[in-house]
């Protein structure tokens, strides 16, 4: 859970980096979304193959992170087999509480955006022929897309927010009650980071900064 | 004080429990809980009722025998900055004419017995695989023979509080038994005389508490805020590392 979990926010981290060339120009952006598919690891590799390696690595993280989960998810419900009348958390956090229904929400978002933005099957406004620059603008320019978005981020951001602190806990990285503050600043920290660094592009494009 | 009360029936193991509610009369604000429920068994004795079973033995806070959940939170410590016990916690802390929830600690690893009392031998098991050191009897060491650092000392002690009542279960939205097994690793993990066995201890103590049917620890912290011994969260990191340090030492096995 912990490590897998890690690897996707090292991605989410590497993704907003990358969303952020957007305001380097069409240029520069077209040219780092080609590198991306083309050139990594040649000529270690073959030409082109990275993408598909990072894919499947990708892939196989989401697996193992949910497969986890599932785990946990089966073991927590068998040992509760009965729920009290009256029930007060007085540490949970609202994160910590929503991190399975979230995951699963988020999840299901996670194969609208792909299906959107890498296979471009449910484009809202651009058409598959455009250049990777063109075509975030088009989608982008639609408000109630940027909305969902926006919303989107939110569900991540908080699965994000305790996901970083449970994991590096896991990993036995709270060693102190002033650890455990350092480790939820961290925590807090990336997930403001995320959603800021996510969301500024698209509310660029809608506000016609990008173009 | 007047209090309606709606406790947890439940006539044995088998049965199907509910919330019944009971008036207690006359209630001293200086009674504690424990006391309370007594006044309401004398009443119910009086009346040719069953009275209301539940576990207590020292009522000073340090066996670990009492505990209920009392208004959603286990030992009722609710808002409180201080950490209690149920047999500690004084009627006080309730506003006259309140209506208050008693449930036994929940989770499938503690049956109920009867009515507030569950069966938490499990934690016995967990710390029969290897919550001990295995020393050879014989004269008493020199007091300072083994130094332990002051550090480490004070953390061992910290850990070592811990009275097994099984508050750290009930809390938890998993019913992970974690902070209770941290508890006893830091603690040994601590103390020099905790050394040899501390690599093999771990796997043995967590093996058993997931064959328990505890469920994992997903690092909500709902434990350690109800611990009436104020156990930290961090001796689940503890837990872990030596989890993960005994992945790669021979005496782990």
């Amino acid at each position: 859970m912990a490590v897998t979990g890690l690897v996707l926010i090292g991605f989410l981290l590497m993704h907003m980096y990358g969303n952020l060339k957007m305001f380097l120009g069409e240029h520069s952006f077209d040219f780092y979304a080609e590198w991306l598919k083309g050139d990594i690891l040649y000529p270690l590799i073959p030409h082109g193959w990275f993408i598909w390696l990072f894919r499947a690595f990708m892939l196989a993280a989401i697996a193992l992170h949910m497969y986890s989960a599932v785990t946990l998810w089966a073991r927590a419900k068998a040992a509760n087999p009965q729920a009290y009348a009256a029930k007060k958390q007085l540490a949970q956090t609202y994160s910590a509480r929503t991190m399975r229904w979230g995951g699963v929400i988020l999840a299901g978002f996670l194969v609208f955006h792909l299906l959107q933005f890498t296979v471009k099957a449910t484009l809202v406004k651009g058409t598959a022929d455009l250049t990777p620059y063109k075509l975030v603008v088009a989608e982008f320019n639609v408000w109630w897309l940027v909305l969902a978005y926006g919303l989107w981020l939110v569900a991540v951001c908080m699965h994000v927010r305790h996901g970083v602190w449970s994991a590096f806990t896991t990993l036995g990285a709270n060693t102190s009650p002033k650890a455990r503050a350092v480790l939820n600043g961290c925590a807090w920290v990336v997930a403001i980071l995320l959603y800021i660094g996510f969301m500024i592009m698209p509310v660029a494009v809608l506000t016609g900064v990008l173009h | 004080m007047n209090i309606t009360l709606r406790v947890w029936r439940q006539a044995n193991a088998q049965a199907t429990g509910k919330m019944v509610t009971y008036q207690v009369k006359d209630v001293s604000p200086d009674m504690s809980f424990l006391e309370m429920l007594d006044l309401l068994n004398e009443d119910l004795t009086l009346k040719g009722e069953e009275p209301v079973a539940f576990d207590h033995d020292c009522r000073e806070g340090i066996c670990g025998m009492c505990g209920v959940v009392i208004n959603g939170t286990a030992h009722g410590r609710g808002d409180s900055p201080v950490a209690t016990t149920t047999c500690q916690l004084h009627m006080r802390s309730f506003s006259d004419g309140a209506t208050i929830d008693v449930e036994p600690w929940r989770a499938g690893p503690f049956p109920v017995i009867k009515d507030l009392a569950v069966d938490r031998s499990a934690f016995d098991r967990i710390i029969q695989a290897g919550g001990f050191i295995s020393a050879n009897t014989g004269a008493a060491p020199d007091a300072h023979a083994a130094p332990v650092g002051k550090l480490k000392a004070d953390r061992a002690f910290d850990a070592a509080t811990c009275i097994g009542c099984g508050a750290c279960v009930a809390a938890c939205p998993n019913s992970s038994g974690m902070l209770f097994t941290a508890a006893k690793i830091t603690h040994l993990a601590m103390l020099p005389q905790g050394q040899p066995e501390r690599y093999s201890r771990i796997k043995t103590m967590i093996a058993t508490h997931d064959a328990e049917g505890f469920g994992g620890c997903t690092n909500i912290g709902e434990c350690s805020a109800v611990c009436p011994k104020e156990i930290p969260l961090d001796t689940i990191s503890q837990l872990n590392r030596d989890l993960i340090a005994s992945l790669f030492k021979k005496d782990g096995k």
